[in-house]
């Protein structure tokens, strides 16, 4: 078979295997459907992170916002606000209809509402080119910063978190449902960002991330790149967060919207579990955190974020590679990558051309 | 915003206010000379730094509760420290030095979470204080209240800095610590073994930490996960005074717990938080903004 046939198997095989896996194992729907929202973190992490080199600890704040834009559209479209606030949610049940068009509607305005922040946020932080730790550390206050705010803003529930709608007969299983959701969401950014990386747009970001001050003289907008992949990053995880706090049903200020500690921090492991900088380094690292995340609350019940902890120093000292990037590294040909024989300058540095 | 009707009525209670900021602001200066010193010397940015904090805390708190005297407390977490530093200098950090930024941020990251769930199931989540049976001087019939401990942790503090200050400028490693700040490779060659400078850098920086962790632990109250406010803290101090200025990250450590207690007061204490981490925000894109502006006067 030639390299397009077995591509075209390659991708026909999972998309078969993702369609029926709900149906095969329909015990862990939940999981599966959580598992395709850890696809979109480590993807979305991945184009600012790993593609772009800017080491971001605040990417949960669109997840937030996304999140809680839905909620609050879907309230304030079906609810009374103050009668929906005293009884914490379940006043009465909606209507299929209504329930999807409260979640559709809230999760594209949440994506919009999310870029519209990343662009603002975008020309502060990046366009005045902050870089490095400075942006490292800026994000992870932009995180707690905003867990903090949402804690205090009575509006959309203060500390006491919000409740999202219960979940309507007539649609299927929940499971199922956001399963299909976060599935088609996975899918649309995994093609996205193929299709940014292999044009001008995955160029100019790698650019940067090798050297910027280079990138920006030879004539690339570095500002303006910076901003449009920060936004793209924004916008996928806030559709995420829409449908993750109907998922969730409750949505906690710092626990589950702006999640630093959780949510905030599995994103960066996934991605440089799985390789930073590559296509499907991210998607295999939230596939393989996933199952040993399972693993981690099973068998280490209570130390699971301990153990979260040594592994990120574990990976990023020892293993900065990646699953994706040593295989790269050891066998770039089959990456695309020309090496000379009898060097052995190429040999020793091969992966990174 | 009431607290702030209740500031222009009654302006004596901003002295309070103010005095409070200040005396917790010098404990904050500490972790921030320590933070600064390992940037300078490593250029690392020790995320795990409010971590060390807290650990110090929690062993003082551990100790005092085993019947210990409070202030022996004191420099037993301060050799702790100095022992925890090591001790991750030689397992992790000494393979980062020197390696891109990205491997060091997140290690230290890391290094930040790990130490926050170790301290949450060891110590458990609750908030923990540790009563000092020392009085509270009264000043304006009573308006403006000043325990005493706050005072005498404000002047260990100071002692802590005048001897840290000394010993980088007389001792013979102190002296090589500046070495290496200015220049490692030159350092090398003149003979200076640089591996155990970073080594001694970095559990130093841990020690003085443990300091701040013990004080903070006598005037405020710890809570395994505070910590991230404390690297903040002192990241904010640091880059508002510039690595190398003493002087400067007094002067910045003072007034930012004074900001903090009065922005506390005025928007609530539940948004005391929330003005810290959004005041780093400001500060680093207000310092960028100047530096955009440099650049272009430059052109």
């Amino acid at each position: 078979m030639n390299t397009t046939g077995r591509k075209y198997a390659f991708y026909g095989s999972i998309l078969i295997a993702s369609l029926i896996a709900p149906w095969a194992l329909s015990a862990y729907q939940t999981q599966l459907a959580f598992l395709w929202v850890m696809v979109v973190f480590a993807l979305t992490w991945d184009l600012v992170g790993g593609q772009m080199g800017y080491t971001s600890f605040g990417n949960v704040v669109f997840f937030g916002i996304g999140m809680y834009v839905t909620a609050i559209i879907q309230r304030n479209m079906h609810f009374d606000i103050e009668e929906y606030v005293h009884v914490a949610g379940a006043v009465e049940t909606l209507k299929p209809s209504e329930y999807l068009a409260g979640l559709l509607s809230g999760m594209g305005l949440g994506g919009i509402v999310a870029v519209v922040i990343a662009a603002i946020l975008g020309a502060l932080i990046l366009g005045m080119g902050m870089r490095g730790q400075y942006f490292g550390i800026c994000t992870l206050g932009l995180t707690v910063a905003a867990g903090e705010l949402a804690s205090g803003w009575e509006y959309i529930g203060a500390g006491s978190g919000l409740v999202t709608p219960v979940f309507p007969d007539g649609l299927g299983e929940r499971g199922a449902f956001f399963y299909y959701i976060f599935f088609l969401l996975a899918g649309v950014t995994f093609i996205t960002l193929k299709w940014l990386y292999s044009g001008r747009f995955g160029l100019a970001i790698n650019a940067i991330r090798d050297d910027e001050d280079k990138a920006e003289a030879m004539g690339i907008h570095t500002s303006k790149y910076k901003i449009v992949a920060w936004c793209i990053s924004a916008f996928f995880l806030a559709i995420a967060g829409g449908g993750m706090g109907h998922l969730i049903g409750f949505i906690d200020p710092t626990e589950v919207a702006f999640a630093g500690a959780t949510f905030g921090v599995w994103m960066i492991l996934m991605a440089i579990l799985g390789g930073k900088g590559t296509l499907w380094g991210p998607v295999i690292g939230a596939i393989i955190f996933h199952i040993t995340q399972e693993l981690f609350w099973t068998y280490l019940f209570g130390w699971q974020r301990v153990a979260m902890g040594a592994l990120i120093i574990g990976i990023v000292v020892f293993f900065p590679l990646g699953i994706m990037g040593w295989m790269r590294e050891r066998w770039p040909e089959r990456f695309g990558y020309r090496v000379e024989k009898n060097s052995v300058l190429n040999a020793s540095k091969g992966g990174q051309v | 915003m009431d607290g702030l009707q209740i500031l222009f009525s009654a302006p004596i209670f901003s002295l309070q206010l103010i005095i409070d900021g200040i005396l917790i602001g010098a404990i904050f200066a500490l972790a921030a000379y320590g933070m600064a010193l390992v940037w300078g010397v490593m250029k690392i940015i020790n995320f795990a730094q409010g971590e060390f904090v807290i650990l110090g805390g929690f062993i003082v708190y551990t100790l005092h509760k085993a019947g210990l005297n409070l202030f022996l407390c004191v420099p037993l977490a301060v050799v702790a420290l100095y022992i925890v530093g090591w001790i991750l200098y030689h397992l992790i950090i000494v393979r980062i030095v020197e390696k891109d930024l990205f491997i060091s941020i997140l290690a230290t990251f890391g290094i930040a979470i790990l130490m926050q769930q170790l301290m949450n199931q060891l110590f458990g989540a609750d908030v923990q204080i540790v009563e000092s049976k020392l009085d509270t001087w009264f000043f304006f019939d009573g308006n403006v209240t000043v325990l005493q401990i706050k005072v005498v942790g404000f002047f260990i503090a100071i002692v802590v800095g005048a001897c840290l200050t000394l010993f980088m400028k007389k001792a013979r490693l102190g002296q090589a610590i500046r070495a290496t700040a200015q220049d490692a490779r030159a350092a090398r060659i003149l003979g200076v073994d640089t591996n155990k400078v970073y080594a001694s850098t970095f559990a130093l920086n841990a020690a003085i930490c443990g300091a701040a962790g013990a004080l903070v632990v006598m005037t405020w109250v710890i809570q395994a996960f505070a910590g991230l406010a404390y690297t903040i803290r002192s990241f904010m101090i640091v880059i508002v005074a510039g690595i190398g200025n003493v002087s400067g990250v007094i002067l910045a450590g003072l007034g930012l717990g004074a900001a903090e207690n009065i922005a506390g007061f005025i928007l609530g204490t539940e948004f005391q938080a929330a003005f810290v981490f959004s005041l780093l925000v400001v500060i680093l894109v207000w310092r960028n903004f100047k530096l955009s502006l440099k650049r272009r006067y430059l052109k």
